[in-house]
């Protein structure tokens, strides 16, 4: 006797015996509505009524250091104050904290930190603003902050290279002119860099365009400016976390929580625009993707130019550390939910799929 | 200290076999005690001191058994997992084919250890294709378990049953039978030849032996691994040839009868059959007897020497006719057992134990049988060890090995 020794396979033979589960872009989220996409497991499953393909169970609210429907909306324009000069001084203070995070429920990932949060503080500021930020490394490994800007050798946040490495304990502030406007990304670029990276020393560094530089469709993107009030706008951060060490992801995300945005469908006015902030640091796959259901976006590479360098598209990928600005408009489309994910499958059956709850 | 408390023990057994009771005093059972004393304190002491190892900050070390995969209705998958490892683990989040999927358990979700649950997921399988499961822990390590081939477990019910008997009967019950109805050919031969048969039994024994063995390890390896499944193996089997040796020994030097031989040899077989229907029922379990019309042949073909076997001590004897039910039923009965266990309940732990006795009753048997061959030889003066046995053993143990060819496939 040999146990497998007949693993041969009858595919030939197969129907598809199993239920089909539902579209899930059109299966309800947490709302009081019809149940129209359950199949007849389902109600035993799930009471809820979410898609069967998902996580079981939900995060707490500090799953990441923040509530993850906080961190969509939480722009950090730090302590400003006027340099002689007559240009304005930020000034931000930014910690290296070891801290165990919550990448799914019941899932927690020993992640490395910026703030005790991944991603890390979104940093916004004003083109032409002076920027301080003082870190200091709390951490357990020596760290740096590497921005995504213009700034000098010296202040690039690389082991090796101008100051270098932030040994456990240390402190250093990096301080550069904040140029060009656009969607930017901070990470650690300490070695080795990936374990830094997909441990979670990472987040988003937003410069507003100057509309007296630019004209008025800079308006739009600078909060001192009328224009800017109508719009909804949501940092998104696509990360993954390799749980088991092996160099392939267990968990794909936005802002680090699997499927948060699909339990939580992130809440927007139809009539006002949207605008995402979308910053791709998923270490070990070469790229990322963004596909948006039942509507189309302009597109703003690395958010460094005013006219859109992709028009009426709904899906863009982003290799890593590449970002960009969506501009969406729901106006007098039908309430409902709107999936957004990655498309490559693979990543949202890993949890990088989302929705937005259109509302009137 | 404690060498001379055993020098002093063991001087003073003597006199207490004379009748001298000198034990039975408080001394002796406080010197008895002392090591057990000594020993809950010095565990007290690793405890209070973490053996000085300080407080543990390394990550629990979690390990995850997956023990039976079915596939009960057309979108649901059941896992039974087993924690085997020192802590404790949270079954935190369940993939299948690499999507996050809803699961229930059937108890709380973190397990103690050697704790077990059964997951239940929802899943859309597809029949006759493969899908892989995993089962990710609250510290994001991943436990892997697999549907070879996708198809629906079978059902407990009495069509089942009765179709399992059915298989049973067909690997174990009928081969073994015919393999005795050789008896009246078999009675007629010659003492060298007489001398074949019995060698060549012993080479299938022996075969079967090394193949339960092998069969033994590749199961212990899925048991739970706190269970130390392939050193049990071993254990297991030798003391079930010492039990079995110290049943069957006798006081005086008459020679055994050949039907209690038989029956030995139908006990062993019968288990060696039983681990057959266990692997048989649980390939039926786990889908894998895509091949079954196939599988079921080879093990019939391979069973029927089993019957030469059984036959070759009672060729001397006229046994009734109920015997050769009986050692029939005895050798061939327990793969329709098998076929139950391993297609309804099957537990690799259990399995390794089973496989184990069955090595340690065929190697008894092996010792039978030998002693008749030597017994034999030595009424007729030639050394029991010559080319006749030789030849039947090596016979035995080819005819085995090219039977099982048809099982592998």
């Amino acid at each position: 006797m040999r146990f497998g020794a007949a693993s041969a396979a009858v595919a030939g033979a197969a129907g598809t015996l199993g239920v089909l589960i539902p579209e899930s872009g059109r299966a309800e989220i947490d709302g009081p509505h019809a149940h129209p996409g359950k199949t007849r497991h389902q109600t035993d499953m799930d009471h809820e009524g979410h898609s069967l393909s998902m996580t079981v169970g939900d995060v707490g609210p500090d799953a990441i250091g923040i509530d993850p429907m906080e961190y969509l909306t939480t722009f950090d324009y730090g302590e400003v104050s006027t340099l002689p000069n007559g240009q304005t001084l930020r000034e931000y203070t930014i910690v290296a904290v070891d801290r165990e995070i919550e990448i799914a429920p019941g899932v927690f990932f020993p992640a490395w930190t910026y703030n005790g949060q991944v991603p890390g503080p979104t940093i916004r500021c004003n083109e032409g603003d002076r920027l301080r930020l003082h870190f200091t490394n709390a951490g357990s490994h020596p760290h740096t902050i590497h921005y995504h800007g213009i700034h000098s050798a010296f202040m690039d946040g690389v082991t090796g290279i101008g100051r270098g490495n932030i040994e456990v304990g240390e402190s250093f502030t990096y301080e550069f002119d904040a140029l060009p406007f656009g969607c930017h990304l901070y990470h650690c670029h300490a070695i080795p860099l990936k374990r830094h990276i997909h441990k979670g020393l990472y987040g988003a560094f937003i410069i507003n365009p100057d509309p007296e530089k630019h004209g008025e469709k800079a308006r739009s993107r600078h909060p001192d400016y009328e224009e800017s009030k109508e719009w909804q706008e949501f940092v998104m951060v696509m990360n993954a976390f390799d749980t088991t060490f092996d160099g392939e992801n267990e968990v794909y995300a936005i802002n680090s929580v699997a499927f948060h945005y699909m339990k939580h469908p992130i809440r927007v006015e139809r009539d006002r625009p949207v605008r995402v902030y979308l910053i791709n640091i998923t270490e070990f796959d070469p790229i990322n993707s963004f596909h948006l259901h039942g509507n189309f976006f302009n597109y703003y590479d690395h958010g460094t130019t005013l006219e859109p360098t992709l028009r009426t598209v709904d899906t863009i990928m982003q290799c890593q550390a590449q970002r960009g600005i969506l501009e969406i408009s729901f106006a007098g489309f039908e309430p409902g939910l709107y999936m957004f994910h990655a498309h490559q499958s693979e990543f949202p059956e890993l949890g990088w799929m989302s929705a937005f709850e259109v509302v009137e | 200290m404690s060498d001379a408390a055993i020098t002093d023990s063991e001087a003073r057994t003597p006199r207490s076999a004379e009748g001298e009771h000198p034990g039975w005093n408080v001394r002796w059972i406080a010197m008895g005690l002392l090591p057990l004393i000594l020993l809950a304190g010095v565990l007290a002491l690793i405890v209070a001191t973490d053996a000085g190892l300080g407080d543990r900050t390394v990550p629990p070390i979690e390990t995850l058994s997956v023990q039976r995969v079915t596939l009960p209705e057309p979108d649901r998958i059941t896992v039974n997992v087993v924690n085997d490892g020192p802590d404790e683990i949270t079954i935190a989040q369940v993939l299948v084919d690499d999507a996050y999927w809803q699961f229930t358990l059937d108890g709380p979700r973190t397990l103690d250890r050697l704790e077990s649950t059964t997951i239940d997921i929802p899943y859309p399988w597809v029949e006759g294709e493969a899908h892989a499961i995993a089962i990710i822990s609250g510290t994001g390590v991943v436990f892997d378990a697999e549907v070879p081939v996708a198809i629906e477990s079978p059902e407990t019910n009495s069509a089942t049953f009765a179709r399992f008997a059915l298989i049973g009967t067909y690997v174990g019950v009928i081969p073994v039978a015919l393999g005795l109805l050789w008896y009246p050919f078999m009675r007629r031969l010659s003492g060298d030849a007489m001398r074949f048969i019995l060698a060549l039994t012993v080479g299938l024994l022996v075969f079967l032996a090394v193949d339960m063995f092998q069969e033994a390890q590749e199961v212990a390896l899925t048991a739970p691994a706190a269970f130390e499944g392939p050193l049990l193996v071993p254990i297991v089997a030798l003391l079930a040839f010492l039990l079995l040796m110290t049943i069957s020994s006798r006081k005086s030097d008459a020679p055994r009868r050949g039907l209690a031989v038989a029956y030995q040899i139908a006990l062993g077989i019968g288990l060696h059959n039983l681990g057959e229907g266990l692997a048989i029922g649980a390939a039926f379990a786990l889908g894998e007897v895509a091949l079954g019309v196939f599988l079921v042949i080879g093990f019939t073909l391979h069973n029927v020497t089993e019957g030469v076997g059984i036959a070759a001590p009672i060729l001397r004897e006229r046994p009734a006719l109920k015997h050769f039910a009986g050692l029939a039923l005895l050798a061939g009965a327990p793969a329709i057992l098998g076929v139950w266990i391993g297609g309804f309940i099957y537990s690799p732990l259990w399995t390794t134990i089973f496989l184990a006795i069955g090595i340690g009753a065929i190697v008894q048997v092996v010792v039978e049988v030998t002693r008749i061959i030597m017994r034999g030889a030595t009424r007729e003066n030639q050394p029991w060890l010559n080319w006749t046995t030789f030849s039947g053993v090596t016979a035995g143990i080819a005819i085995m090995y090219a039977t099982a060819l048809l099982v592998a496939a």
